[in-house]
């Protein structure tokens, strides 16, 4: 516990609540269980948290934590078993276009071509804006991750890199209020995981979307988040820790590593998963 | 997206890739390793055709020996010596009237084969004189209001393949139509899909002689007042219903089980059900769609000739049996060279459907 009280001053305390009108996403008094043959299983149990608007958060946690889990419930795939979870004070209710949700694999529609596949969501969600003018949206987001000259390829030509990059656009173009992120390079190399961290933080620079992240990577959760949030393990995993990052925005991956608070950030997020 | 459509593309879209092997042993173009490539899939291939010739031939002449004997032998027992050797001289100078009835050997079946398109060569010669004969009239007719008059003589071996093939796809188009739009149903809501099961099970397995008789009660109260042939309204049905199942089943599982990740693509989206259906539903499950079809299709083609049989409705089915009942001397030969047909054309059916799969589906690494 030593390590964790000589960070203090960056840990934030885990119940902090915010004013209201600045929460933009609210978890309250969680809870999933899962029925079993031998009684049930409660993967997450007391689960609190508040995020604000504009705020990028990241989630890291032992494998079968029930990050996922979480994700996947604010997302509305997944069945609240108790608790609350509310976006700007509304409790939601299933899944919907307000919390878009870039998926670990790309799952994009591989009979569609890259343009297609971003105005499937487009086409839904701006359904009195002209043909022109959806086509526009999608075209933009697709350039922003660089893929400009990729627009009428076929999902299924892509590579694994380009596909999460349609996956990126696809779920900005239809401007959500929450995005969910669930280790969404986790598939991919380390050389397209840095290159893609940097377009999804250049996009999420202008846009300014709130943000839930999942990852498994430490150093990705430092360079992406304001602050990263560590659950404990299951069963009846809760919000173990909070770290707040206070790195200047637009931030550069160079002068991140370069910070002489990394390393202590980093060390703190290692100390609590190996603890 | 200019796609040149070469030689080789085409050949291997149709899982003919051995023609662009051959094209290029003509041209020149073939490396050394590629020799022992051309070897595996050209020579031996021919090297077996003339093996199965070659076994087929001595099959041949051993049960024509067999037959010839015991033919010898019973005019023996029952007319004595006397007409036993007439029948010997009489089988070994090679007259039709008397020779054994047996499997026929691959030259008779060649030589049937030629009679076949030569007897198809005379009938429609046959049908151009007579329809050059009757225009004048026919066109008398029609202006008076009376139906004109149509040739009725025997219809070729040919004219049977075109009319068993158009009993086929008749059948094979009911079957799309029941089949696909039914299966997505039953995939989409587990109520039709246990409303639905028992039936499925219970009448899959039906064999394609009870259809014939099934639809053959229903169609015949139907066009009781009708004067027309119902041969072919029957067995295009029967075929249909038969061959339905296959792509009932695979359109069910293939709608059901969509990849979750599209399911949640959907659902986050929040699309609504034309939507999903059409837009996720479908086409993701387009190769296994197409798996259910190719079967069918083949299902299709294979009990078409028994139906054809029981309905009396011309075509290569109603040949091999008139050919069987009738038992002229070249008739064997025929009833294989029927075979032959039969084989081939299921076989092109079998690569038109691939080709077709190809061309609509996205994962083109299914097609087998």
């Amino acid at each position: 516990m030593s390590v964790i009280t000589a960070n203090t001053a960056t840990s934030s305390d885990i119940n902090a609540s915010f004013p209201s009108h600045e929460v933009m996403l609210d978890l309250k008094d969680l809870k999933k269980v899962y029925p079993t043959p031998k009684g049930d299983y409660v993967v997450l149990e007391h689960l609190n948290l508040q995020i604000k608007k504009e705020e990028f958060v990241t989630i890291i946690g032992h494998s079968g934590c029930g990050k996922t889990t979480m994700l996947s419930m604010i997302g509305g795939l997944n069945e609240i078993s108790g608790g609350h979870i509310s976006v700007l004070g509304k409790n939601i209710k299933g899944p919907g276009p307000d919390r878009g949700v870039i998926f670990q694999a790309p799952s994009l529609m591989p009979w569609m071509t890259a343009l297609q596949n971003v105005l499937l969501g487009v086409n839904q969600v701006f359904p009195h804006a002209t043909k022109a003018q959806r086509n526009d949206i999608a075209k933009y987001y697709l350039q922003k991750v660089g893929l400009e000259e990729a627009f009428n390829k076929r999902a299924s030509e892509l590579s694994q890199g380009m596909q999460q990059r349609v996956g990126i656009a696809r779920a900005f173009a239809i401007k959500p209020k929450v995005l969910l992120l669930d280790e969404p390079f986790g598939m991919l190399d380390s050389l397209t995981r840095g290159e893609l961290q940097d377009i999804l933080i250049e996009i999420w620079n202008k846009e300014k979307i709130t943000a839930v992240m999942i990852t498994h990577d430490v150093d990705e959760a430092i360079f992406l988040a304001d602050r990263v949030v560590m659950m404990t393990s299951g069963p009846r995993a809760k919000i173990g820790d909070v770290l707040n990052i206070d790195f200047e925005r637009p931030r550069t991956r160079k002068a991140v590593l370069e910070h002489d608070d990394y390393y202590k950030y980093r060390k703190h997020l290692i100390d609590f998963l190996e603890h | 997206m200019s796609q040149s459509l070469t030689l080789n593309k085409i050949s291997k879209f149709m899982g003919l890739g051995f023609i662009s092997t051959l094209k290029d042993l003509f041209t020149g173009k073939l490396e050394k390793q590629d020799y022992a490539k051309f070897l595996r899939k050209f020579i031996v291939p021919i090297v077996s055709i003339f093996l199965f010739i070659g076994i087929w031939h001595m099959g041949a002449k051993a049960l024509y020996n067999i037959e010839a004997e015991f033919k010898i032998e019973k005019a023996l027992n029952e007319q004595g010596q006397a007409a036993a050797d007439a029948l010997k001289a009489c089988i070994a100078s090679g007259d039709i009237s008397c020779q054994p009835n047996t499997l026929p050997s691959p030259a008779q079946v060649w030589d049937s084969y030629k009679s076949l398109l030569n007897d198809h060569r005379i009938i429609s010669a046959d049908k151009a004189a007579f329809k050059e004969k009757t225009a004048a009239l026919n066109e008398k007719r029609i202006a008076d209001g009376k139906d004109p008059i149509v040739y009725t003589g025997r219809p070729s071996f040919v004219d049977q393949i075109f009319r068993s093939l158009k009993t086929v796809f008749a059948g094979f188009f009911l079957a799309f139509l029941i089949a696909v739009p039914l299966g997505i149903f039953i995939g989409l809501s587990p109520t039709l899909k246990s409303a639905f099961n028992w039936f499925i099970q219970i009448f899959k397995p039906v064999s394609p002689v009870v259809w014939y008789l099934l639809v053959f009660m229903i169609v015949k109260t139907l066009l009781i007042d009708s004067s027309e042939d119902s041969s072919f309204t029957i067995s295009f049905i029967s075929v249909g219903l038969c061959s339905m199942w296959a792509t009932l089943v695979n359109t069910a599982m293939g709608v059901s089980t969509v990849d979750k990740d599209y399911i949640n693509v959907a659902k986050v989206l929040k699309l609504g059900p034309f939507q999903k259906v059409f837009k996720v539903v479908l086409p993701s499950s387009l190769p296994l769609i197409f798996t259910g079809l190719k079967i069918t299709l083949s299902v299709a083609w294979m009990v078409l000739i028994a139906i054809e049989l029981l309905a009396q409705s011309p075509g290569l089915g109603l040949f091999v049996w008139e050919e069987f009942q009738n038992g002229a001397n070249d008739s064997n030969a025929k009833i294989i060279v029927a075979m032959f047909v039969i084989g081939i054309i299921g076989f092109l059916l079998d690569r038109l459907m691939l080709f077709i799969q190809n061309t609509v589906s996205f994962d083109k690494t299914d097609a087998i």
